[in-house]
C-alpha cells in the first residue's frame, strides 16, 4: 500500500475519535458533582442565589439542548464563551497556548536528538560502562515524581547555587525555562532512550545487518543507514505517546513554576465547572493527540513499510 | 491525573517550599516609591475585575485597592466610616442618613449620592446574583433617595441598628453610576487601574489624589500563583515582595529568611452538628462532643504556633462577643456519661470533610480519634472540594466548617435563624429568632447588648457549632517591606497596600 492511500484510510476514523472524545468529556464534566453556579456561589451557597446564578448562566436548560448548541457553535468554529468570566473560550485557550506550546515544543525538540544519541550510544557498546550508566540514570529519573524532582531542582539550582529563578511569575525568560524543561524531559528521555537502545540492539543482531557486514559494508553505514531506521519505528510511536503524557507533566510543572499555560487553565476550568472552557481544551487536546498519533503511524509506515 | 494530584498533595506537605536564599531577579523599581509585587492564589484565566463579583482573596484585595465601600470593618470587626463621613439613624432605626466625604473617582468626577444608589441598585438586581445582595436586601430602594450630592437617605424594610454592617458588607463597593465596562475599572480607591493579563497579572498605579492619603508605593502588581510553595519560592527568590496565605508549617521553616505577619482571628475553625436530625438532635450528645473535644490538641496539630483555641462561639475578640462565658475544658468522663444517657454507646458518627480549606482533613482525622476515645465509633468521609459548601447545607450530620471574619450579627443572621439561607447546623428556634430581632432593633443599646449575650449563651450551652479554634492568616513579605498590619483577613487593614512602604 502507498503512503497517500494509507493516510487517506486513517483520516475518517481520526475525525470520529475527536468527536467521540469531546462528547465523552462533555458528559464526564456533567457527571462531576455540582455545576458552575454552585462553585461561583463559593462559601455563601444560599440556595436561592445558586438557582439565580444557574438560570442566569442558562445552566438550567436540559443537557441535550446545551450540547447541541455547543456542537453547532463548533461547526461554525465558535468555541463559545466562558461561563465564569464571559470571555471568549478561543481567547482564553489561545492566551494559554503559547507558554505550553513553548514548553512542549522545546521538550520534544530536545528529546529526539538526546534520546537517539543516548539510545544508540548505549546500544553500540552493549553492557559497557556508558550503557550501564545511562540505564541506571534512566531508571532513577523515571521513578521520581515530577513534583519532587521540581522541588529538588529548585532547592539545588536556586536555593543552593543561586543560578536560576525559582518561578516564571514575572515572565518566561530563557533562564526560567531551564528547570521546567529538565523536569519535563526526565521521564520521556529515559523511556524513549531505552526504546531506541532496545530497537538498535535488535537491529544490530538481525540477519540483514550481519549480512551487510559480511558483504563488506562499512560498520558506520550499517549502523546508521540499515539498523537505525528499523530501531526508530517503535521510538516514533513512543514519542507520540510522550505527547499525550506531556500534558500531565505540564500540569504539574505549570503549577510549581507558575506558568499560566493550558495545564493551569484546565485545572481551573474543571474546578470552576466552566464547561465551555473544558470543552475548548478537549477539542484542542483530542485533535493534537489524534494528529500526532497519525503522524507517528505514518512515520513508522514510512520507516518500515510492512503494515 | 488523579494519583498525580494526590501524590502532589502528599509531597507538597512533605517537601514544602524549597530552601532558597535570595536568588533570581531582585526588586524592580519604577520610581515614585517603587513597585510592590504581591502573589495571591487566584481564579486563573476565568477571573473578573468586577468588584461586585469578588469571591476570592485576590479579588477582594484588588477591589479594595481600586474601590471604596461606605464603611469597612476594623480589627474588632465593627464598622468604620470610609466613603461615608458619618451616619445617623432615625429614632425608630428605620431611616438612615449617610453623609459622603469629599472624594473623586479616578476619572476626576466626584463621588455623589447618585453613584451610591446606582451601585446598590446594581447589587440588588435580582438577575445579578451578587454576593452582597443578601446584606443589602433590607434596603427599600424605592423609598431611599439622594437628599443632595453628598447625602443619601436610606429607607429600610424594618428597624435595624446594625445597618453600618451592611455598608461594610463583602463586595458592597461604590462604582460610578455609568460604569459598564469592568475590564477597565474606574473607582475611588488608592490605586488606579493600569493593565490586566487575566490569570497572570493586574498592574495598578498610585492615585495621588486619594482622600485617605496617597499610597507610599508607585505601583502595585497582583500576580497569581495557586501553589503555596510557588508563592513562597517566588518571595524567597526575590520575584515578589508579598506572598499571601502561607501555611504555619512554611512560616516556621523559613522564620529567619523573610518576615511573616500573622493576622489573628482570621478564620474560625469548627465542626457543625446538624441539630434537626439524629444523632445530634439529642442535646446530650451535642454536649458530649463539646466536652470530648481536645481543642488544644486540634490547634497544635493543624496550626502549630498560628492559632488559638475557641469556645464554641464565633467571633472571638469581635464587637458583641460574649467574653464572659468561661472557656470550656475537656471532660472525658462527663462526655462518656452523657453518651450513655443519650443511649448512643457504640454509635457510628459520620464526619464529613474535604480539601475545601487547608487543615480540614487533618483536623477531621484528629477529631475522629477524640470521638473514638469517648466510646463512639467514627468514620471520616471526604467529599468534593469544589462543591463542599453547597453539599454540607443539605447533607451530613457532622461536618468540617470554617468562616472568615464578619460581624457577629451577620454570622447569626446568615447562619442561625429559622429562615437563614446558609444554616449548616439547622439551628431553628423561635425564641432565638426573637432575641435576634431585639438585638438589632431594640431602641435601647443596653437591651441590644443583653440580647446578643443571651443568644451566645444559648449557642454555647446547646448549639450545633463546635468552634475549636481560630487560625491566624499568615502573609510573608520581603525584608524591606514595612507597614503590613496583622489585621483579620477581609477587614479594613488586611491587604492595605496603600499603607505599605518599600525600602
Amino acid at each position: 500500500m502507498s503512503l497517500p492511500r494509507y493516510a487517506a484510510r486513517r483520516l475518517p476514523p481520526a475525525f470520529a475519535q475527536v468527536a467521540a472524545v469531546t462528547t465523552v468529556i462533555f458528559l464526564l464534566t456533567e457527571l462531576l458533582p455540582g455545576d458552575a453556579a454552585v462553585v461561583l456561589a463559593g462559601d455563601s451557597p444560599d440556595p436561592a442565589r445558586v438557582a439565580q446564578i444557574r438560570a442566569g448562566l442558562g445552566l438550567d436548560r436540559p443537557l441535550p439542548e446545551r450540547f447541541a448548541e455547543w456542537a453547532a457553535g463548533l461547526a461554525r468554529l465558535d468555541l463559545g464563551s466562558s461561563i465564569v468570566s464571559g470571555r471568549p473560550v478561543a481567547e482564553i485557550v489561545l492566551a494559554a497556548l503559547a507558554p505550553t506550546a513553548l514548553l512542549a515544543g522545546l521538550t520534544l525538540a530536545l528529546l529526539v536528538p538526546l534520546a537517539v544519541a543516548a539510545g544508540v550510544g548505549a546500544a553500540v557498546r552493549e553492557g559497557g560502562p556508558l550503557d550501564r550508566a545511562l540505564t541506571s540514570t534512566g531508571v532513577a529519573l523515571y521513578s521520581v515524581p515530577e513534583f519532587a524532582l521540581a522541588m529538588l531542582l529548585i532547592a539545588v539550582f536556586c536555593g543552593w547555587l543561586g543560578w536560576l529563578p525559582a518561578t516564571a511569575i514575572d515572565g518566561l525568560g530563557p533562564a526560567v525555562l531551564v528547570l521546567p524543561l529538565l523536569v519535563l524531559l526526565a521521564r520521556p528521555l529515559s523511556s524513549t532512550g531505552r526504546l531506541v537502545r532496545a530497537g538498535m540492539i535488535d537491529a544490530l543482531h538481525a540477519g540483514y545487518t550481519r549480512h551487510a557486514l559480511r558483504l563488506g559494508v562499512p560498520v558506520r553505514r550499517v549502523r546508521y543507514a540499515h539498523a537505525l531506521p528499523n530501531a526508530l519505528a517503535p521510538a516514533a510511536q513512543q514519542l507520540a505517546r510522550t505527547v499525550d503524557w506531556l500534558l500531565g507533566g505540564v500540569i504539574v510543572v505549570e503549577a510549581v513554576f507558575v506558568v499560566p499555560g493550558l495545564g493551569t487553565v484546565l485545572v481551573d476550568a474543571v474546578a470552576d465547572r466552566d464547561l465551555p472552557v473544558v470543552q475548548g481544551l478537549a477539542v484542542l487536546f483530542a485533535t493534537t493527540t489524534v494528529l500526532v498519533n497519525l503522524a507517528a503511524d505514518l512515520a513508522a509506515f514510512r520507516l518500515v513499510p510492512r503494515a | 491525573m488523579h494519583d498525580q494530584l494526590t501524590r502532589r498533595a502528599f509531597l507538597g506537605a512533605a517537601a514544602g517550599a524549597a530552601v532558597l536564599a535570595g536568588c533570581g531577579t531582585g526588586p524592580s523599581s519604577s520610581g515614585g516609591g517603587g513597585r510592590l509585587r504581591a502573589a495571591f492564589a487566584g481564579g486563573g484565566a476565568t477571573e473578573v475585575l468586577d468588584p461586585h463579583l469578588a469571591n476570592l482573596f485576590v479579588e477582594a484585595a484588588r477591589a479594595k485597592a481600586m474601590f471604596d465601600k461606605l464603611a469597612d470593618l476594623g480589627d474588632d470587626v465593627a464598622p468604620r466610616p470610609r466613603l461615608a463621613e458619618r451616619w445617623e439613624a432615625s429614632a425608630d432605626l428605620r431611616t438612615w442618613r449617610v453623609t459622603l466625604r469629599q472624594a473623586v473617582f479616578h476619572d476626576g468626577k466626584p463621588v455623589r449620592a447618585q453613584d451610591v444608589l446606582a451601585s446598590y441598585a446594581r447589587i440588588l438586581d435580582p438577575k445579578g446574583a451578587y454576593r452582597a445582595r443578601s446584606s443589602l436586601a433590607l434596603i427599600d430602594l424605592r423609598d431611599s433617595r439622594a437628599v443632595d450630592e453628598r447625602t443619601v437617605e436610606f429607607a429600610l424594610q424594618r428597624p435595624f441598628a446594625e445597618f453600618p454592617n451592611a455598608l461594610a458588607a463583602f463586595g458592597a463597593y461604590i462604582v460610578p453610576a455609568g460604569l459598564r465596562d469592568f475590564s477597565k475599572p474606574v473607582g475611588s480607591g488608592p490605586f488606579r487601574f493600569g493593565s490586566w493579563q487575566p490569570g497572570r497579572s493586574v498592574l495598578l498605579t498610585r492615585n495621588p489624589d486619594y482622600w485617605d492619603g496617597a499610597p507610599h508605593i508607585g505601583e502595585l502588581e497582583f500576580l497569581i500563583a495557586n501553589e503555596e510553595s510557588a508563592r513562597m519560592n517566588a518571595l524567597l527568590g526575590g520575584q515578589v515582595e508579598y506572598a499571601h496565605d502561607i501555611s504555619p508549617a512554611t512560616a516556621r521553616r523559613h522564620g529567619s529568611r523573610a518576615r511573616f505577619v500573622h493576622s489573628p482571628n482570621s478564620n474560625m475553625q469548627a465542626f457543625a452538628m446538624k441539630v434537626d436530625r439524629p444523632p445530634f438532635d439529642d442535646r446530650d450528645l451535642r454536649e458530649a462532643l463539646f466536652l470530648l473535644a481536645d481543642r488544644r490538641r486540634l490547634v497544635d496539630t493543624t496550626m502549630p504556633g498560628a492559632g488559638q483555641i475557641g469556645n464554641d462561639l464565633f467571633g472571638k475578640g469581635y464587637l458583641h462577643y460574649a467574653a464572659g462565658i468561661p472557656q470550656r475544658e475537656p471532660d472525658l468522663d462527663r462526655a462518656k456519661a452523657l453518651i450513655r444517657r443519650a443511649g448512643a454507646d457504640g454509635t457510628t458518627i459520620e464526619l464529613t470533610t474535604s480539601q475545601a480549606a487547608s487543615g480540614f482533613v487533618e483536623a477531621a482525622t484528629v477529631f475522629a480519634d477524640q470521638i473514638r476515645a469517648a466510646g463512639l465509633k467514627a468514620k471520616v468521609v471526604t467529599g468534593d472540594k469544589d462543591t463542599y459548601w453547597s453539599d454540607i447545607l443539605k447533607r451530613g450530620t457532622l461536618v468540617s466548617f470554617r468562616s472568615g471574619a464578619m460581624p457577629i450579627e451577620t454570622h447569626i443572621s446568615q447562619r442561625l435563624l429559622s429562615h437563614s439561607t446558609t444554616n449548616a447546623t439547622r439551628w431553628a428556634r423561635p425564641g432565638f429568632d426573637a432575641l435576634y430581632d431585639r438585638a438589632v432593633s431594640a431602641p435601647r443599646e443596653q437591651d441590644r447588648k443583653d440580647a446578643f449575650d443571651r443568644m451566645q449563651r444559648m449557642l454555647h450551652a446547646e448549639g450545633g457549632l463546635l468552634v475549636w479554634g481560630f487560625a491566624d492568616g499568615i502573609v510573608a513579605t520581603a525584608r524591606d517591606v514595612t507597614g503590613v498590619r496583622g489585621a483579620p483577613m477581609n477587614t479594613l487593614d488586611w491587604a492595605r497596600f496603600d499603607k505599605v512602604r518599600l525600602g
